[in-house]
């Protein structure tokens, strides 16, 4: 390994980096809004949204994110609207992670067995005060590692954005390698600036889940 | 003496099968009212009616005041701590003051002993500890009348115990009960009146000393034979 080329090129990896990070998060962001407004439709069982939102699940998360950008990418501006490639980044992005999220969600609300509500029900509570003060908390508590799980599976996910000419870390290594062959500097890079995002996450996702599920699970 | 609870012929159905079937009687002010029977037999589903977690099909239920209502699986929220789970409800439905409700919160802690784990969540406590607070919690609310589930039956038997106190003191302190168990010798020390329910109807209405001595039907001595070893 070239450890001039490596100083070489960090710069470029590192501008690919935030690229990267910014579209993967905004894109975390949108899944988690998804996610939140999906779930709630589920577990009250709106009447027609409830049939939508399970279409939409099942849609996004039984075909790959590279199908779906493709849609999005050249679908959208077929349809006359015209993108960048990061807007159909996080779009997409946003979109397989909001089926994900929407089930997480949704399994940690129901989770919280029904005689917890009728409990507060007979202390007198409202319905509103009920769901945010007894069964969000707890919902939240029991989704936190399939939502920590979510996120380090969408930040990686972002490594298909190459194919919709974004900018990103993948799209850089192939690049780079295409052009001058240094490709085993180019794949070291690739899997430091991949780990550096995500470790961080992973420590994070312990953290709090040790501290959110102490209380009610213990150590 | 005033009437807290009075119920008439009330009748509960799940589809079409009637689970209570006319069922009338009134509770006075202080009263203690066991309610005993069989399992399935409808005693649980009263409770769910008089409190309103189930509608009625047909028939009044008539309370004076507020109801408090303590389960069998005690339901602590788990997410908070026993000082968290006492003073969630006061605060929040009857907007009581934080200081007042925490200084009420630890004096009944301490009654029912318990004042050294007010910081604890209710995972690190025993079922009677659990059940204990639980028993607390409705309290707090100063419902009017107290219903009391088989509060003691997913309890260890030196558990049952210590829950079983509580709600006699309950008792010394006039406190109207509405109480569901299968503990008879509790019921017959505590209670002022035996409901005997038997396939969704009140089989016997009566005094405890002739519930368990001389019961009139063959269905509560066919019951209380049950108990016999």
């Amino acid at each position: 390994m070239d450890t001039g080329v490596i100083s070489k090129y960090i710069p470029i990896f590192a501008k690919a980096f935030l690229l990267t990070l910014k579209t993967g998060w905004l894109g975390v962001l949108l899944a988690f809004l998804l996610g939140i407004a999906g779930a709630f439709v589920l577990y009250f069982k709106f009447p027609l949204l409830s049939a939508v939102i399970k279409c939409y699940v099942e849609l996004f998360r039984n075909t790959p994110l590279l199908v779906q950008l493709f849609f999005i990418y050249y679908g959208l501006p077929a349809l006359g609207i015209r993108t960048s490639a990061e807007f159909c980044g996080v779009l997409g992005l946003g979109l397989l992670g909001g089926s994900y999220m929407t089930e997480s969600i949704r399994s940690g609300l129901e989770a919280v067995p029904q005689i917890q509500k009728e409990s507060a029900v007979s202390l007198g509570f409202t319905k509103k005060q009920i769901f945010l003060d007894i069964i969000l908390p707890q919902a939240f508590t029991i989704s936190i590692p399939g939502l920590i799980a979510n996120v380090i599976f969408l930040l990686k996910e972002t490594s298909v954005f190459s194919a919709i000419s974004l900018m990103d870390l993948m799209f850089t290594a192939k690049d780079l390698i295409g052009l001058y062959y240094d490709t085993t500097e180019s794949l070291f890079l690739l899997v430091v600036f991949y780990i550096l995002m995500l470790l961080p996450v992973s420590f994070a996702g312990s953290i709090i889940e040790k501290k959110t599920r102490f209380k009610m699970f213990g150590d | 003496m005033d009437e807290i609870l009075k119920i008439e012929h009330l009748t509960k159905k799940y589809d079409d099968i009637t689970v209570l079937n006319d069922i009338s009687f009134t509770v006075k002010k202080g009263e203690v009212i066991v309610i005993v029977g069989p399992s399935g037999c409808g005693k649980s589903t009263l409770l769910r009616c008089i409190n309103g977690l189930e509608g009625i099909n047909d028939g009044k239920v008539d309370i004076q005041g507020k109801t408090g209502m303590v389960f069998q699986s005690y339901e602590l929220f788990p997410h908070m701590s026993v000082l968290q789970n006492l003073m969630l409800a006061p605060i929040k439905v009857q907007k009581r003051k934080k200081d007042e409700v925490k200084t009420e919160a630890l004096q009944l802690l301490e009654r029912v002993g318990l004042s050294s784990k007010k910081d604890n969540y209710p995972r690190q406590l025993s079922g009677g500890q659990k059940q204990r607070v639980a028993i607390v919690r409705a309290l707090i609310m100063h419902p009017e009348i107290l219903l009391f589930d088989e509060v003691t039956a997913a309890l260890d038997p030196e558990m049952v115990r210590e829950v079983l106190d509580v709600i006699l003191d309950l008792a010394k302190q006039d406190k109207t009960m509405l109480i569901v168990t299968h503990e008879m010798a509790f019921a017959r020390a505590i209670a002022d009146r035996v409901i005997f329910l038997d396939g969704g109807e009140i089989v016997e209405d009566t005094l405890p000393r002739e519930f368990f001595d001389a019961p009139h039907t063959d269905r509560a001595k066919r019951f209380l034979k049950t108990f016999e070893f």
